[in-house]
C-alpha cells in the first residue's frame, strides 16, 4: 500500500494547498512557451518535488505521469562503465547525477547534449522543448555545473532545465545567473495541520486537532516528516487521543540516548561505548552530518546544559561538521565532537574556563 | 575589389540582405526562446555598457585583423555574446560555421583533446567565400577558436594550450572567455589582449531592457528597470529573466513573443500579425510590472529580516541562545540560503556606525571563516546558527 505522502500528493498546481502565490506564478510561467530555466530551492520536505511535478503537468498535461525508469551505461574517459538511472516520460527526464559522484560531468555532458539535440518526439506535445529535472543540483561538482553553462544557452530551444537544490549556496554563480530562482519555503505549522486534517478526512480517521498540532510542531515544518509521523501514529493506534505519544524514528531515539549518556558520564569508557552506537547509525545510512547535527540539537535541549554553554556546543558541532565535509573518515570527526563536548561540559561543571 | 575596405557599404549590404530574408538565421522552425536567448546581441552594436572593449573590437573588425583575446568578468555581462557577435561581423553567418570553433566547458577538454581538435580545425583548408559574400563581410584569412569558460580548463590543459597557440599562431586566433582571470595561467594571459567586462549599470543597460520590454509589449511601473538591475547585481541576463517572469506573472504581452524570427526582435511589431499560436491563456495585457513583483521574483533576503535578526544578536549569546536559535530555525524553514544571510549581515554590520570599529575588526575574521565553510558545502542550518552565536558574542562583548 502506498504511503500517505505518495497517495495524497497533489498532482496539479491548483491542488497545492499552501504558497498559493507561488503556484500562480508557476502556472503563469507554464502557460507560456518561453518558459525559463528554473532553480527550485528550499528545505527538504517543503514540497519542491510535488510542485515541480505539478508544473510539468501544467506544461504538458497528464502524459508526464506515465514514467519509465531506464538504466543507462556511460563510459568514462578512463573506460570505466557507469550505470545510471533515468526516470522519464515522453516529455521530460529526471536525473540525479550526484549518484555517480565525481563522474557526474560525464553524464551531464553526454546526456544533456543528446536530449538537447533531439527534438520533442510527440508532435502534438504542448511544448516544443523537453524538460530535464536535475535533483540534488547543489551536490553537482563544479565541473558538472560548468558543463551545463553553454548547453543551457545553446540548446534552450530544445531543452529547459529545472534544477532542484536545498540551497543556492552550492550552485555556481554562472548557473544562478541562467536560472530563475524559485524559493519554496517550508509550510507553517497551521498549514501542516491543515494538510493533516485533510488527510484524516480522506482516510476516514478521527480528526484530533491537538494531536495534529503536536505533530506539526515536532516535524520541524517538514511536511513529509509530518505525514510519516501522522501515519505512524494511526498505524500503531487506530484510535489515538490528544495524548498519544508520537514515536520518533529509531535513529533519533538512539541519538537522544547518546546525548543523555555523554552528559551523564564523561569518561574514555563512554567514548568507547558511544563509538558502537555511532557506527550503528552510520551503517544504517544515516548521514554523518545528520547524526552530528541531531546530536548537537539534542544536547542543547537537555536541561543540564546551561544557556551560556549552548553557543559553545553549537560552535564545535559546526566545526566538526566542516571537518566531516573535508575529511575522509567521518567517524573520526563524530568521535572528536563527543570528546570535545565531554571536555567543555566537564570544564563548565568544575567551573573552569574551557 | 574596389570597395573591399569599405565597411560602411558592406554593413549596409549585410543589413539590407538580412531584412529581405528575415528567417535566414532563425532556422526552419521558429522556436520560442527565453528572452535572454531571443535578445542575445547579434552585432557588436547591440552589446551595451562595455564601451571600452567594444570600441577596440570594432576597430579590429574594420581593420580585419585580430590579436588573441581574453574577455573576463562576472556572469551575464556579455562576454560570450561579444565574441560571437564579433565573429559574425567578421565572417558572416555562413562562413562562421567553417571558420569558428567553439569549445566550452560542456565539451571534453582534456589536454590532448584540445590539442587534437585545434590541430584538426587549424589544419583544415580555408574555405573561401564568393566575391559577393566578401562584399558583405570582411572574411579575413584566419580562423577563430573560441575557448569559452576557459577558467574551467585545468592548468595542464592550459600549459598544453600555450604550445598550441604558438604552433597555430599564423592561421588561428584564440578568444578566451572566463569569469576569473586569476585562474588563467600567466603565459596564456600575456599572449592575449585583455578586456574586462563590468557588471552592468546605468543608462545603456537600462536602455537595452527598455527596448526588450517595448518589443514584448510589456507595461511597467517607474523604477522597475533600475530595481531589476539592482537586485541582479548588474547581471543583465538575470535582470532579463526576472523581467520575463514578471511579465508572465502579470499576464502581459505574450502574443508578440509567438511571432517568428527571434533575431528580428526589434521588428516584431511589424510582423506580429503572422501566425500566432495560442499559448497564452492569461489573455491580453492585464497589468503592469511593479517593483514588488521584481523583489518577489529575485528572492533576496529581505532587509527587515536582517534587521530583526541583528536586533536579537545585539543582545549577546549568553542567555539569548533560544531566541537566536528560533530566528535561525525560521530563516532555514523559509529556505533562504546561508550565503545570502552572510552577505546581508555583512553589509548591515560593516556600515552600522553604532558598532565599534574594534568589533568590526573581529567580525571580519568571522565573515571570512564562514564564507569559506559555505563554499566547502557545510550544513547550512548549523553554520548559520554557529555564525549568529559567534557574531552575537562579539557584538555584546
Ligand atoms: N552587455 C550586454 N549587452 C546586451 N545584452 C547583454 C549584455 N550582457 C548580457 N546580455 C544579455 O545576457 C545574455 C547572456 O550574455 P552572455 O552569454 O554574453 O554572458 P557571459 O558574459 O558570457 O556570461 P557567463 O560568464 O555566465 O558565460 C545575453 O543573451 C543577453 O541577452
Ligand atoms: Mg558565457
Amino acid at each position: 500500500m502506498a504511503l500517505l505522502v505518495d497517495k495524497l500528493r497533489p498532482r496539479s498546481l491548483d491542488a497545492l494547498t499552501y504558497h498559493k502565490d507561488l503556484s500562480d506564478r508557476l502556472a503563469s510561467l507554464a502557460a507560456s512557451a518561453d518558459f525559463p530555466h528554473l532553480l527550485f530551492y528550499g528545505p527538504s520536505g517543503a514540497g519542491k518535488k510535488t510542485r515541480i511535478l505539478a508544473t510539468l503537468r501544467a506544461l504538458y498535461g497528464g502524459g508526464v505521469e506515465k514514467i519509465k525508469i531506464d538504466a543507462r551505461i556511460f563510459t568514462t574517459s578512463s573506460n570505466r562503465k557507469l550505470e545510471f538511472n533515468i526516470v522519464s516520460s515522453v516529455y521530460h527526464l529526471e536525473i540525479t547525477p550526484s549518484d555517480v559522484g565525481n563522474y557526474d560531468r560525464v553524464v551531464i555532458q553526454e546526456l544533456l547534449k543528446e536530449v538537447a539535440q533531439t527534438q520533442q518526439v510527440d508532435l502534438s506535445a504542448k511544448q516544443r522543448f523537453k524538460v530535464v529535472v536535475i535533483n540534488e543540483a547543489d551536490g553537482l561538482s563544479r565541473d558538472a555545473q560548468a558543463a551545463l553553462r553553454r548547453t543551457m544557452e545553446k540548446y534552450s530551444a530544445n531543452v529547459r532545465l529545472i534544477l532542484v537544490a536545498n540551497s543556492t549556496a552550492g550552485i555556481i554563480a554562472p548557473i544562478r545567473s541562467r536560472t530563475l530562482l524559485v524559493r519554496v519555503s517550508a509550510p507553517t505549522q497551521p498549514e501542516i495541520c491543515d494538510v493533516l486534517a485533510k488527510a484524516a478526512k480522506k482516510e476516514s480517521w478521527k480528526a484530533i486537532p491537538a494531536l495534529n498540532e503536536r505533530i506539526a510542531r515536532e516535524s520541524g515544518r517538514n511536511l513529509r516528516k509530518a505525514l510519516l509521523m501522522f501515519e505512524a501514529v494511526y498505524a500503531q493506534n487506530p484510535e489515538p487521543s490528544e495524548k498519544t505519544p508520537i514515536p520518533p524514528p529509531d535513529w533519533e531515539l538512539l541519538i537522544e540516548q547518546i546525548a543523555r549518556d555523554i552528559v551523564r558520564e564523561r569518561t574514555p569508557a563512554m567514548i568507547l561505548a558511544t563509538r558502537a552506537k555511532l557506527y550503528d547509525l552510520l551503517t544504517h545510512c544515516i548521514p554523518a552530518t545528520m547524526v552530528l547535527k541531531t546530536l548537537c540539537f539534542k544536547l542543547v535541549a537537555l536541561p543540564e546544559i546551561d544557556d551560556s554553554l549552548k553557543p559553545e556546543v553549537v560552535r564545535w558541532a559546526s566545526f566538526y561538521e566542516h571537518r566531516i565535509r573535508l575529511g575522509s573518515k567521518v567517524i573520526f570527526h563524530l568521535e572528536a565532537f563527543v570528546a570535545k563536548f565531554m571536555r567543555i561540559f566537564e570544564g563548565y561543571l568544575v567551573g573552569m574556563d574551557f | 575589389m574596389a570597395n573591399f575596405f569599405d565597411n560602411k557599404a558592406r554593413a549596409a549590404a549585410a543589413a539590407s540582405s538580412s531584412k529581405s530574408k528575415p528567417s535566414e538565421l532563425a532556422g526552419p522552425t521558429p522556436a520560442l526562446l527565453p528572452w535572454v536567448e531571443k535578445y542575445r546581441p547579434r552585432s557588436l552594436e547591440e552589446v551595451k555598457s562595455q564601451d571600452h572593449a567594444i570600441d577596440i573590437l570594432r576597430r579590429m573588425v574594420n581593420a580585419s585583423n585580430l590579436p588573441n583575446l581574453l574577455c573576463y568578468g562576472p556572469p551575464g555581462t556579455g562576454k560570450t555574446s561579444t565574441i560571437l557577435a564579433l565573429c559574425r561581423e567578421l565572417f558572416g553567418p555562413e562562413l562562421m560555421k567553417h571558420r569558428v570553433l567553439e569549445l566550452n566547458a560542456s565539451d571534453e577538454r582534456g589536454l590532448s583533446v584540445v590539442r587534437e581538435r585545434v590541430k584538426q580545425f587549424a589544419g583544415q583548408h580555408l574555405v573561401n567565400p564568393s566575391q559577393q559574400y566578401r562584399e558583405k563581410y570582411p572574411c579575413p584569412p584566419f580562423k577563430v577558436v573560441l575557448l569559452d569558460e576557459a577558467d574551467q580548463l585545468t592548468s595542464d590543459a592550459q600549459s598544453a594550450l600555450r604550445r598550441t597557440m604558438e604552433i597555430h599562431a599564423r592561421t588561428t586566433r584564440f578568444a578566451l572567455c572566463c569569469n576569473y582571470v586569476s585562474r588563467i595561467l600567466d603565459p596564456i594571459a600575456s599572449r592575449c589582449s585583455k578586456y574586462r567586462f563590468r557588471a552592468l549599470e546605468g543608462g545603456q543597460a537600462a536602455a537595452r531592457i527598455e527596448e526588450i520590454l517595448t518589443a514584448e509589449n510589456v507595461k511597467y511601473q517607474q523604477g522597475v528597470i533600475e530595481r531589476a538591475l539592482q537586485v541582479s547585481d548588474g547581471d543583465l541576463r538575470k535582470a532579463i529573466t526576472i523581467l520575463q517572469s514578471a511579465a508572465r506573472l502579470v499576464g502581459v504581452g505574450n502574443l508578440e513573443s509567438n511571432s517568428r524570427a527571434p533575431k528580428n526582435a526589434r521588428s516584431v511589431t511589424e510582423d506580429s500579425d503572422e501566425e500566432m499560436e495560442d499559448h497564452d491563456q492569461t489573455g491580453l495585457s492585464s497589468g503592469s510590472i511593479s517593483i514588488s513583483d521584481i523583489d518577489e521574483l529575485a528572492g533576496t533576503f529581505p532587509p527587515e529580516s536582517t534587521d530583526k535578526l541583528l536586533s536579537v544578536l545585539k543582545k549577546g549569546n549568553t542567555s539569548n541562545y533560544n531566541r537566536i536559535a528560533a530566528e535561525i530555525t525560521d530563516i532555514t524553514a523559509s529556505g533562504y540560503a546561508a550565503n545570502e544571510l552572510l552577505s546581508s549581515l555583512y553589509s548591515k554590520i560593516v556600515f552600522d556606525d553604532l558598532v565599534e570599529t574594534k568589533k568590526k575588526y573581529k567580525l571580519t575574521q568571522i565573515f571570512s571563516e564562514f564564507d569559506k565553510r559555505l563554499v566547502d558545502g557545510v550544513d547550512e542550518e548549523l553554520v548559520m546558527l554557529d555564525m549568529s552565536c559567534q557574531i552575537a558574542g562579539i557584538l555584546a562583548a
